[in-house]
């Protein structure tokens, strides 16, 4: 082996997965190969972050352990702890390098993650339902028709679909106060496009890979634009800047296109309504 | 309170801080100065506490005038200051009087900082008075525009130090990404054996980088779930070249990423004029946290490395016009006179 060869292999050392149960010194001086992980996976991510993963897809139990283990870390406070968020099935943890280290935070994060069965845990307490707006095709929604064909629907079951049911807030992420919710039924496993829409409006109501995202700000997108709010998702002025919380749930409701105008011009909110549950 | 009144400004001219700690969760990234070892600098030359809010230029101009004696430092990339049309040393700390038009122009390129004694004091949102400008929060700076400062409770000006090198490429330490395994070890030592320059399309979100033959791309790559990203997080786009997400990066995504930069290079990245050139190096975790810790107690350590600022002569214009050393003469005076 040439010896930038050798140097190379050495420094491939840290790269990939340590399960859990592996001891993060015996993880950075283990030969790992890439491997598939065993989930929960805990990696590490940048200079001062773990990733702690529940699965590579999305499914509603490792979408809730998600969310309800970043509540216990965060009520678990350990020293150095600087950050948490949620993503849709992985939780990012980022710390103080002056104030702790790996093996530290990493142990800690083992202990929390055999305690109980994070598959399991219950949807996030304290959220909310919201009654959400939404003006569905035409120029609120270009890509309805398109969508709806992948779906294998006529576009007015499609509406009726996406209105259906509630669906849940999976995380909030990308831009400022941006959900993902879900999930739309199977025949919505539809792909994103491999080109990019030039440029959705806030508050557009977009979907793909059975989600439906609403933008919080003008984007371009490789989701197709269904249908359109009037929600103001982040509004950095008020005392409540984000809107909605991962775990609330959202159910769409059609109005026309001039009904949608007229929320637009007197409710700040986008007439939004919301109840809180257990 | 003494405010400094802005006369001209070209685009990309913030205030920024150290951005928005504890918003992730909502979508929200941290932002902040672009160079925060810049403002480390400008907070060590003003005995002052880094969090203060100071100026930030991206390769842009400022003409500027306070309304009190001002302490000022100028930090970062380097641009020609001038005071009443006296020039004025770059990464260094100064006495402002009041009226006085200072200007700032002639950019290199990278992100120039301004700092006031007392900080910005300017309108905060989210904690922080740093714009966001990909998330809408506070907007860039423009001309007539009046900021507040905070109480300066220090006097020292006439400092100066010497930078650490960014200015010039090189180098940029990795570490693997929970994805990094997705990419072959001939693909990533092709990453590590690859000259980069930047692209022209660069901004507080992120840097792409071109090079002779990139490709990275990864096919597994339009399967990631979306997870949460960091600043430094490099990614392979669609068109399989590089991008570097920066400050003000989305919050989460799903392309493949090959590696991080370590924050302590960062500050290189961004200083690189798009002419030089930069190249990858993975290190381990291990050393990794190394290196970061040393560039915290060099942060640290800055104010000891202050001393007064004498004419450097890389700044006298007319060099040449100085008599530097007087009395020279051939040496052989005395021979031919007596010969």
């Amino acid at each position: 082996m040439s010896s930038f060869r050798q140097r190379f292999f050495m420094k491939r050392q840290n790269a990939g997965f340590c399960c859990p149960e592996i001891s993060h010194k015996a993880a950075m001086n283990q030969h790992l190969k890439p491997q598939t992980p065993q989930f929960p996976a805990i990696t590490t991510l940048g200079v001062d972050g773990f990733l702690v993963s529940f699965g590579a897809k999305l499914t509603e139990p490792a979408n809730r352990a998600a969310l309800a283990f970043r509540a216990a870390i965060e009520s678990a406070d350990p020293t150095g702890l600087k950050e948490t968020a949620p993503s849709l099935t992985s939780v990012f943890v980022r710390f103080d390098l002056a104030r702790t280290d790996h093996a530290t935070l990493q142990t800690t994060l083992n202990t929390l993650l055999t305690q109980r069965d994070w598959y399991d845990a219950p949807v996030p307490e304290g959220r909310r339902r919201w009654y959400v707006p939404a003006a569905f095709g035409g120029e609120n929604g270009p890509q309805l028709g398109a969508a709806a064909e992948l779906a294998g629907l006529a576009p007015e079951t499609a509406i009726a679909a996406i209105c259906a049911a509630p669906l849940r807030v999976q995380t909030i992420g990308f831009a400022p106060g941006q959900p993902y919710l879900g999930a739309l039924p199977p025949e919505w496993d539809i792909p994103r496009q491999t080109d990019l829409s030039p440029r959705v409006p806030e508050g557009a109501l977009v979907v793909a890979i059975r989600q439906v995202v609403l933008f919080s700000v003008s984007t371009p997108t490789g989701w197709r634009h269904v249908g359109q709010t009037a929600l103001r998702l982040f509004r950095p002025e008020q005392d409540t800047p984000f809107l909605l919380r991962p775990g609330d749930e959202v159910l769409f409701q059609r109005v026309s296109d001039a009904e949608l105008e007229q929320i637009r011009s007197n409710d700040p909110d986008g007439g939004a309504k919301s109840e809180g549950q257990r | 309170m003494p405010e400094v009144i802005l006369h001209r400004v070209g685009p990309g001219v913030t205030v920024q801080d150290q951005g928005r700690q504890g918003y992730l969760a909502q979508g929200l990234s941290r932002g902040g100065a672009a160079d925060l070892l810049a403002m480390a600098e400008g907070a060590a030359l003003l005995g002052q506490d880094p969090s203060l809010a100071a100026i930030e230029i991206a390769g842009s101009f400022l003409t500027l005038e306070v309304t009190a004696p001002t302490r000022i430092a100028v930090t970062g990339a380097r641009m020609r200051a001038r005071c009443d049309g006296s020039e004025l040393t770059w990464n260094a700390s100064h006495a402002l009087p009041a009226g006085a038009m200072f200007e700032l122009g002639a950019p290199v390129g990278g992100y120039s900082y301004l700092h006031f004694g007392g900080g910005v004091s300017s309108e905060a949102a989210l904690g922080a008075r740093s714009a966001h400008l990909a998330a809408g929060i506070l907007r860039m700076l423009e001309a007539g525009t009046r900021l507040a400062l905070g109480e300066d409770s220090g006097n020292r000006t006439g400092l100066t130090f010497t930078p650490e090198a960014r200015f010039d490429g090189g180098a940029l330490r990795l570490v693997k990404t929970p994805q990094s395994h997705l990419f072959s070890d001939c693909q990533l030592q092709r990453f590590t054996s690859t000259i980069f320059h930047k692209d022209a399309r660069g901004n507080r979100m992120g840097q792409r980088l071109v090079c002779d033959e990139a490709d990275f791309k990864l096919e597994a790559g339009l399967r990631i779930l979306s997870e949460t990203i960091v600043p430094g997080d490099i990614q392979i786009t669609g068109d399989g070249a590089p991008f570097v997400l920066l400050a003000e990066c989305q919050t989460t995504g799903g392309y493949p990423r090959i590696g991080t930069v370590l924050p302590c290079d960062l500050p290189r990245l961004v200083q690189a004029p798009a002419t030089v050139a930069l190249r990858f190096e993975f290190v381990t975790l291990e050393e990794a946290v190394a290196l970061e810790r040393d560039a915290a107690s060099r942060r640290a350590d800055l104010p000891k490395q202050l001393r007064p600022l004498i004419r450097d002569p890389h700044d006298i214009q007319d060099l040449l016009a100085y008599q530097l050393i007087g009395g020279v003469s051939c040496g052989d005076e005395l021979e031919r006179t007596t010969r």
